[in-house]
């Protein structure tokens, strides 16, 4: 028996004999997962009460158009994340070619562009009225759009692929870090064992970093579901269009949140469909001896198609609707950096910033909760709390200040009754209460790249570090959290970005007086001044670079970190 | 051990550091305890009330403090019961106004200048909700392609003759819905589903973008006519930033349906003050400011809307359209069918 098989058994004997029934450590995990979860119960809690009973009406007229079109922006913007993302990730992490190191981060930078402006942008391009068709008109001679055949850009296909542009940045990341993070050992095990180079990926590398990349298509797919911006834009009419209509239409916010809990189901399913046919796999790094994967020189047509592969996400995701805002927004730039441009722009980094803390905060706490006592409550909470991802922001907002209001209003009530004085809304319409509702909808992005991170590291070394005496919060800040500051960063980064993207919880939410670069692309927009919106967008962009190389340095970091200490 | 302690100790601090951060920046916020202002819940964005708020401000004295959301408004009001700090709610479209008013979260205002500046069709016969500028929803036509008279009332719009000529944008758009619900108020919902099935049978193209994107296709030949607001007509002539847009808006002449019979169906923007409004008095002053010539004639030409209050002067472009015959109906009435217009727009699949 090694020293490491010895420190399991006594870990493992500790956590069934020594410990107690229940530590602060899975009561504060509990406690801080049951607040989030509020609003997603809230959100449920309405269900409950509709107006009217709205199904009957929906299943004899829409609702079959509403489901069919939403699965299938799910499994298209899923599939074409996954081939986008993994096959770039793969590339980067394992091939050598010219351009190589720039697309290492480079390859993230469409996360910082919304969907929506994507969308908008493409559309000014690719509609009749743009110059592509206005130049295959002149080319041949055309007049009416009865003369030929163009593909229409507001469309399903067009939602899907403006959704993946934007979105197969997740799946880059966590399936880059976790190529990353495996040891050539295991590799060079199905070399010698005589598999070739796909069957090195296939067979060893992709089910090694199925965990990751299932966590990043699953984040893609909630943010698909919640996405109402451009499915609107392109009258795509999906579950979301159907949870508005209900609302704001038929004045019936039940129906709404019932259809709201009804893609819940959706995303529970498709997470729990993944998590049973990988039930028994559980994948740790039992070696400290980690070699980093060889890079290979790729030549002639491979080399072209490496380069290509990785040239048109990045040309199509960032790079061309930049080039488009920069041109909408000239002649527009004294008008936007004129008017309180610069307390706008610190609005949004000072509530994405908070965000971003907080929601890290939240997820070690829970992420190192589940890994210290597991146990199926805490599991279910947290699973639970972060569904907040999945439900449309405009609806979850809701569910945010219905209990606030509610906490307002009973402290005023009783300290009317006592002092005889009101104490007003003390957190409704707060910045405060814009960063929790920040929380409650990103806490999925934060736990996700915290959780798939400590889940690699070996219980070995708990077990071993218990056994010299360490308490478990020691081991977090000895042991594991060095280990997964990078993933930490990349959790934070995240939330940071999609907290700059965020327009609909803030819409609602908001104090008076009170703008963000968000809700400014937004105000214009939809004036359709989008001249004045494009300088907004363009600092949302700008913001969201500057972390997003950060994120990918950090994680080619934690690669040459994990090496590097394996071989002192 | 110590160290560990020291660090949650660190960790502790560092929160409450952020919380108290977070708490400053609260108080920064302007809320009802300033001097002398009105807050406002507004469904209009800030750049097109900004300007003669600031004009309410420099005549009253009173500061406007402004949050802009569209959905969810009600909700929050809702929600934060009594100690709303939302004096007044100022909105577009009837149903918003009485959707409000049906969840009780606004109070009846008696004023006399509101009384004499806005006629009573335009205001809650209870005084729950004011009417301040109005606009029509009208046809778009080609101007060579569609023949003078060809289309002079929506229902002509169901008719064969219009078979692929037809764009539109969404038929949930509270504007489509607000239409629909005049035609249910006017002839019936059966009369009106049969209306909806005829105009999406006539379709150019599933229906999509704003109603300035449907003028822009009739310019580009995707089709013939279009349902519009009038107000887009005059961002359109007199867009100098994308001045391409005067060139959609010189394409199509504008059309006042339903001329010879009940009239074309009008919607107004509106504002009202909420149920538990700490500062009534300057919200009723900010309303009737709302009302008079100076801020009708600013807030309608702005906007390119028709003001409430009769002699005010229109904007000249708006005047050059002509003046119309509008549908007399209370709006009040209309917004009583706005869910059965949506259910409507389901069943003929109109997006779909």
């Amino acid at each position: 028996m090694n020293v490491s098989q010895a420190a399991a058994t006594i870990g493992q004997s500790t956590r069934v004999g020594l410990r107690p029934l229940i530590d602060g450590w899975t009561i504060s995990s509990i406690l801080v997962a049951a607040l989030v979860a509020i609003p997603i119960v809230t959100v449920i809690g309405l269900a409950f009460s509709p107006e009217e009973n709205i199904w009957p009406h929906l299943a004899s007229t829409v609702l079959p158009r509403y489901v069919t079109t939403t699965l299938a922006l799910m499994v298209g913007v899923g599939i074409g994340t996954l081939f986008i993302g993994v096959g770039t990730a793969w590339i980067v992490t394992t091939c050598s070619f010219p351009g190589r190191k720039i697309f290492e981060w480079a390859l993230l930078l469409p996360l910082a562009i919304p969907a929506y402006v994507i969308a908008f942008l493409y559309t000014d391009i690719l509609e009749f009225a743009g110059p592509i068709q206005g130049a295959l008109r002149e080319l041949f001679g055309w007049v009416t759009p009865k003369d030929y055949w163009f593909p229409e850009i507001r469309s399903l296909g067009g939602a899907i692929i403006m959704m993946t542009l934007v979105l197969y940045p997740y799946v880059y990341m966590l399936a880059r870090a976790a190529f990353l993070e495996q040891s050539l050992g295991v590799l060079e095990v199905s070399r010698t064992l005589g598999r070739g180079p796909w069957h090195a990926f296939f067979d060893v590398a992709l089910p090694l970093a199925r965990p990751a990349i299932v966590i990043g298509v699953s984040l893609v797919m909630m943010e698909t579901l919640n996405d109402f911006g451009t499915v609107d834009f392109f009258a795509v009419g999906t579950l979301t269009l159907g949870v508005f209509d209900v609302w704001m239409n038929m004045n019936n916010v039940g129906g709404a949140a019932q259809i709201a809990v009804l893609m819940l189901v959706f995303v529970l399913l498709l997470i729990g469909a993944e998590r049973f046919a990988r039930r028994k796999q559980r994948f740790h790094h039992t070696t400290t001896r980690h070699k980093n994967l060889p890079r290979r020189e790729v030549r002639g047509w491979f080399k072209f198609g490496a380069f290509l592969s990785c040239m048109l996400p990045l040309l199509m995701g960032f790079l061309f609707p930049v080039a488009l805002l920069i041109n909408g927004a000239l002649g527009h730039f004294e008008d936007a950096l004129g008017s309180g441009f610069l307390a706008t722009a610190g609005n949004s980094l000072m509530l994405s910033g908070l965000a971003a803390v907080c929601a890290l905060a939240v997820g070690v706490l829970l992420a190192y909760g589940l890994r210290l006592r597991g146990g199926n409550f805490l599991n279910a909470i947290t699973r639970f709390a972060s569904l907040g991802y999945a439900i449309p922001g405009a609806v979850l907002a809701i569910g945010v200040i219905i209990p606030m209001a509610w906490l307002d209003n009973s402290i005023d009530a009783i300290v009317r009754q006592e002092f005889g004085v009101s104490t007003g809304l003390i957190l409704s319409g707060t910045i405060f209460a814009l960063v929790f509702g920040y929380v409650v909808r990103f806490l999925a992005l934060s736990v996700g790249a915290i959780e798939q991170s400590l889940g690699r590291i070996t219980h070995n070394i708990d077990g071993a570090a218990r056994t010299l005496g360490a308490s478990p919060s020691k081991i977090l800040m000895k042991v594991h959290l060095p280990i997964i500051r990078g993933s930490m960063l990349t959790a934070a980064i995240l939330v940071f970005v999609d907290g700059m993207k965020e327009l609909p919880m803030t819409v609602i939410m908001r104090p008076f007086n009170f703008e963000t670069l968000a809700t400014q692309v937004h105000q214009f927009a939809a004036a359709e001044q989008f001249g004045q919106a494009a300088p907004p967008a363009l600092a949302i962009v700008a913001t969201g670079i500057l972390p997003v190389i950060l994120l990918s340095l950090a994680i080619t970091h934690s690669r040459k970190h994990l090496g590097g200490e394996g071989a002192e | 051990m110590t160290r560990v302690n020291t660090k949650i100790n660190r960790i502790l601090h560092g929160t409450i550091a952020l919380g108290s951060l977070a708490v400053t920046t609260i108080s920064d916020i302007p809320v009802a305890k300033a001097a002398e202002v009105v807050n406002l819940y507004s469904y209009r964005q800030p750049f097109l009330i900004k300007p003669f708020l600031d004009v309410f401000t420099k005549k009253t004295g009173i500061k406007v403090n402004v949050v802009f959301a569209k959905k969810g408004m009600l909700q929050r009001l809702k929600a934060e019961g009594r100690n709303t700090p939302a004096d007044a709610v100022l909105t577009v479209d009837i149903s918003r106004l009485s959707a409000l008013a049906n969840a009780e979260l606004l109070q009846p205002i008696k004023s006399k200048v509101l009384e004499k500046n806005i006629p009573a069709q335009y205001r809650h016969p209870d005084g729950i909700w004011f009417g301040l500028t109005t606009r029509a929803r009208i046809v778009y036509a080609h101007k060579t392609r569609v023949k003078p008279g060809e289309v002079a009332s929506y229902e002509d719009l169901a008719k064969p003759h219009m078979k692929g000529r037809i764009c539109t944008r969404s038929g949930k758009h509270a504007y489509n819905l607000s239409l629909l619900a005049s035609i249910i108020a006017a002839k019936g919902e059966k009369a009106a589903t049969d209306w909806a099935r005829g105009v999406k049978a006539n379709l150019a193209r599933r229906p999509q973008g704003n109603d300035r994107a449907q003028v822009k296709a009739i310019k580009e030949g995707v089709c013939d006519v279009s349902l519009g607001n009038t107000y887009y007509m005059g961002a359109m002539a007199t867009n100098e930033k994308k001045p391409v847009q005067k060139t959609w808006a010189a394409a199509v002449n504008v059309v006042f349906p339903g001329q010879n019979e009940r009239g074309t169906h009008v919607n107004i923007s509106g504002a009202a003050v909420t149920e538990h409004a700490k500062n009534k008095a300057n919200a009723i002053k900010l309303l009737e400011f709302l009302s008079e010539n100076f801020a009708q004639k600013m807030y309608a030409e702005q906007n390119f809307e028709y003001p409430v209050k009769a002699g005010v002067e229109w904007h000249p472009l708006v005047a050059s359209w002509g003046k119309f015959k509008a549908d007399t109906i209370n709006l009040n009435e209309i917004s009583k069918y706005r869910a059965t217009a949506a259910k409507i727009m389901d069943r003929v699949d109109f997006d779909g």
